[in-house]
């Protein structure tokens, strides 16, 4: 009896744990692996076998589908971390976090290189210049987005708007209209390895932890969410709101900066024309798939996480499966349509009438 | 108050960047004079040779053809609505026209950046039409959808030149000028037989990396290269595409090399980008390319980067895809106001790269081609 008591307390608490349903989309995703393998005659678990690979210009390095994920998945689990805030403070969505990242990629690429250098093998200026300079691209976008956003009191949608056509047009300005090609090893560090370990996942791990410490260490997390439930119940009881809903925008742009750093190392040059090319999107599907209302208020990190893995786990497994490119998008969407709709709010109540009516039928 | 004015500075600092960058970006601008370029001379287009005598004696020409125009003030005007300016190779395009149809040979451009908006394409050619420029030239976004505008173009009486894309539903244009992608795809497969029964390899199993599904260099170079494979009985393992651009090369052939490990011996990119991409993917799987190696990487579009690695050994062959079309327009212009009828499609001459040891004898359709050997000279005047 007293088993059986525990079991369903424990059941309860799995049934409201609230990244339950984002656990299970990636769980999902990855076991179509595990069928096709099988169906194929491989191992059915080679999908997640990591391994040690020797390469030709990186030493020893991990290997693997699940390495993949981490690794290409990165960029977008960063700009979800400061699009769920953002969300939750403003109720609206930053869309122009790629082509800020295109921006920064190409403010950064173009000091490294020197203005008007198609490619280069030296750089021009130290590194930690270029670094620094991409950070600041990304912070002044996310302040002049939040500017207009919280002190102007112009819509999410349209104040990003705004920077979402101009950002990438001003990033092919600063490239003189070309690829900037910076074929130097250091600058490919932040998209290369550290010792075994792909970089970004690192890099991804750190603005992960700065985050979730800073959310939980201080009343941070609690401010924004009250912002974003209440923004005027909120001035009222105190909290400058506007510098608030300012500063998610602020953190939103300087991750936006730090993703196209990673992904401009990726291939140690600056492509504005396609770096971070609809990632805006893949952040806020990042959000939605983490089971976070896009109306703001109450946020959960960790979903917006899981959502962004996500995303990299289906593109990955449709690579993986060999599904032929001009049909890929039509799966990923089928699969998109099903993981936001057993999220939905009705379907979500639907289930639950049914458990209540049978536990009500065994009472 | 202070963080106040500091973002209010931040934002102005801003608009200014936004008002420069729509500035310079909203099209329209009439193009300074800039200096004639190689092989610019209608002599040269119609006999394209890469002696550098030749170009120079074919600038001289351009130079005294151009005074003479200039001389009897007879100048042409010509409006030039281009796709954008997404990449390197869009950007050399550009700059081949303004360079060709500039001040000094006698030329009045306007030049309209489409940024690859359709509509403001077809406003841009009415704008044009309205202008009463001599000649059109259109690089289309869309291949439909032209019907319309280019009859507006014959009843006002400007011929009209498409370079680049094609046009599918309308014939009322002079001519078209640019590149034969399926000829390139042909070249690649024909050179990979040549090489493959120089080097005594027996099976080929090829990965492809395509380009932007849909794009009429995916499509030819794709049907091209997949026609030879079909004749000689190779297997091409996967095609996937890496939408012409680095990263989604490097994505792709991650992917491949863990589905195909040790599976294949030749990985067809049909850009120079995704080759950058598929190089880094193969070294981080310690698969070993380019010439001597276990694995043939194949690249088209041949721009100066792809040549340095050419050049540096890791690309095996690289076809050229040539974005020079400016010189064979104004061969068709020549022709046009002359009262002679130009040809309707006018295919641009492309090379074949490759270092020594790849360099093979191959023919296409029976018509035997010449590649040319990447040197430091052919690096440097690669746009």
């Amino acid at each position: 009896m007293n088993t059986d008591r525990k079991k369903a307390h424990f059941l309860t608490k799995v049934k409201n744990w609230p990244l339950l349903l984002p656990v299970v989309s990636l769980i999902l995703v990855m076991a179509v692996n595990i069928v096709h393998d099988a169906a194929t005659g491989v191992n059915p678990l080679s999908f997640f076998i990591i391994s040690l690979n020797e390469t030709t210009s990186n030493g020893t390095i991990l290997y693997g589908r699940i390495i993949d994920i981490l690794n290409r998945g990165s960029e977008v689990a960063i700009l979800a971390l400061g699009m769920t805030l953002v969300v939750s403070s403003s109720a609206g969505t930053d869309i122009s976090v790629g082509s800020v990242m295109s921006l920064s990629a190409s403010f950064c690429c173009m000091l490294l290189a020197g203005y008007g250098v198609s490619s280069t093998n030296e750089l021009a200026v130290p590194l930690v210049v270029g670094v620094l300079a991409a950070l600041f691209m990304g912070a002044l976008c996310g302040a002049f987005n939040g500017t207009l956003v919280a002190y102007l009191g112009i819509q999410p949608m349209v104040a990003t708007l705004i920077l979402f056509s101009a950002a990438r047009a001003i990033g092919l300005l600063l490239c003189n209209d070309l690829i900037v090609y910076v074929r130097n090893d250091s600058y490919g560090y932040f998209g290369g390895f550290t010792g075994p370990i792909p970089t970004p996942i690192i890099i991804a791990a750190i603005c992960i932890a700065i985050v979730a410490i800073t959310l939980n260490k201080t009343s941070m997390g609690m401010y924004i969410q009250s912002v974003g439930i209440n923004s005027k119940a909120s001035r009222i009881a105190g909290l400058n709101s506007k510098r608030i809903i300012f500063l998610t925008y602020l953190i939103c742009g300087l991750f936006a900066g730090v993703a196209g750093l990673v992904n401009s190392s990726r291939i140690t040059s600056a492509d504005s024309n396609n770096i971070g090319l609809y990632y805006e999107m893949d952040a806020i599907l990042a959000v939605a798939l983490g089971g976070n209302s896009l109306g703001g208020g109450k946020f959960n990190l960790a979903g917006s996480i899981i959502g962004a893995y996500t995303i990299q786990a289906i593109t990955t497994t449709l690579y993986a499966l060999g599904v032929s490119t001009d049909q890929a998008p039509v799966f990923k969407a089928i699969i998109v349509i099903i993981i936001v709709a057993i999220q939905a709010p009705p379907i979500k109540a639907y289930f639950r009438k049914k458990s209540l009516e049978k536990g009500v039928a065994k009472a | 108050m202070k963080k106040k004015l500091l973002s209010l500075v931040l934002s102005a600092v801003m608009v200014a960047g936004l008002v420069a960058g729509c500035g310079s970006s909203a099209s329209q601008t009439t193009e300074p004079a800039a200096e004639p370029t190689e092989a610019a001379a209608t002599e040269a287009a119609a006999e394209p040779t890469e002696e550098v005598a030749d170009v120079e004696a074919a600038e001289a020409e351009i130079a005294k053809e151009a005074a003479d125009a200039v001389a009897d003030g007879e100048t042409i005007t010509i409006g030039f609505a281009q796709v954008g300016h997404e990449s390197d190779w869009r950007t050399a395009s550009t700059k081949s026209c303004q360079d060709v149809f500039s001040a000094d040979n006698g030329y009045d451009l306007t030049f309209v950046d489409c940024d690859n908006d359709s509509a403001a394409q077809l406003e841009a050619v009415r704008g044009f039409i309205e202008q009463g420029l001599d000649y059109i030239i259109i690089d289309p976004i869309v291949s439909t959808g032209w019907d319309t505008v280019l009859t507006e173009c014959e009843d006002a009486g400007i011929p009209v030149i498409v370079i680049d894309r094609t046009i599918d539903d309308s014939d009322k244009y002079a001519a078209w000028v640019g590149s034969n992608f399926k000829t390139e795809g042909l070249a690649a497969g024909e050179w990979l037989k040549a090489y493959a029964e120089k080097n005594g390899i027996k099976e080929i199993n090829a990965l492809v990396i395509s380009g932007t599904t849909g794009a009429s260099a995916q499509i030819g170079r794709s049907d091209g290269f997949k026609e030879i494979a079909d004749r000689e009985g190779w297997t091409i393992l996967d095609e996937q595409t890496g939408d012409f651009t680095e990263e989604g090369g490097q994505q792709v052939m991650e992917s491949y090399c863990k589905s195909y490990d040790g599976k294949f011996n030749v990985v067809v990119c049909q850009n120079d980008n995704e080759a950058f991409g598929a190089m880094t993917a193969m070294d981080n799987a310690g698969v070993k390319y380019g010439p001597g190696n276990d694995v043939i990487l194949i690249s088209f579009d041949a721009c100066t980067a792809g040549l340095e690695d050419v050049k540096a050994g890791k690309i095996t062959a690289d076809f050229e895809c040539n974005p020079l079309a400016a010189p064979f327009v104004e061969e068709v212009i020549a022709q046009l106001a002359a009262g002679e009828e130009p040809e309707k499609e006018v295919y641009m001459e492309e090379h074949w790269y490759a270092l020594p040891d790849a360099i093979v004898d191959f023919s296409i359709d029976g018509e035997a081609q010449t590649m040319t050997e990447v040197t430091d000279d052919v690096i440097a005047a690669q746009y």
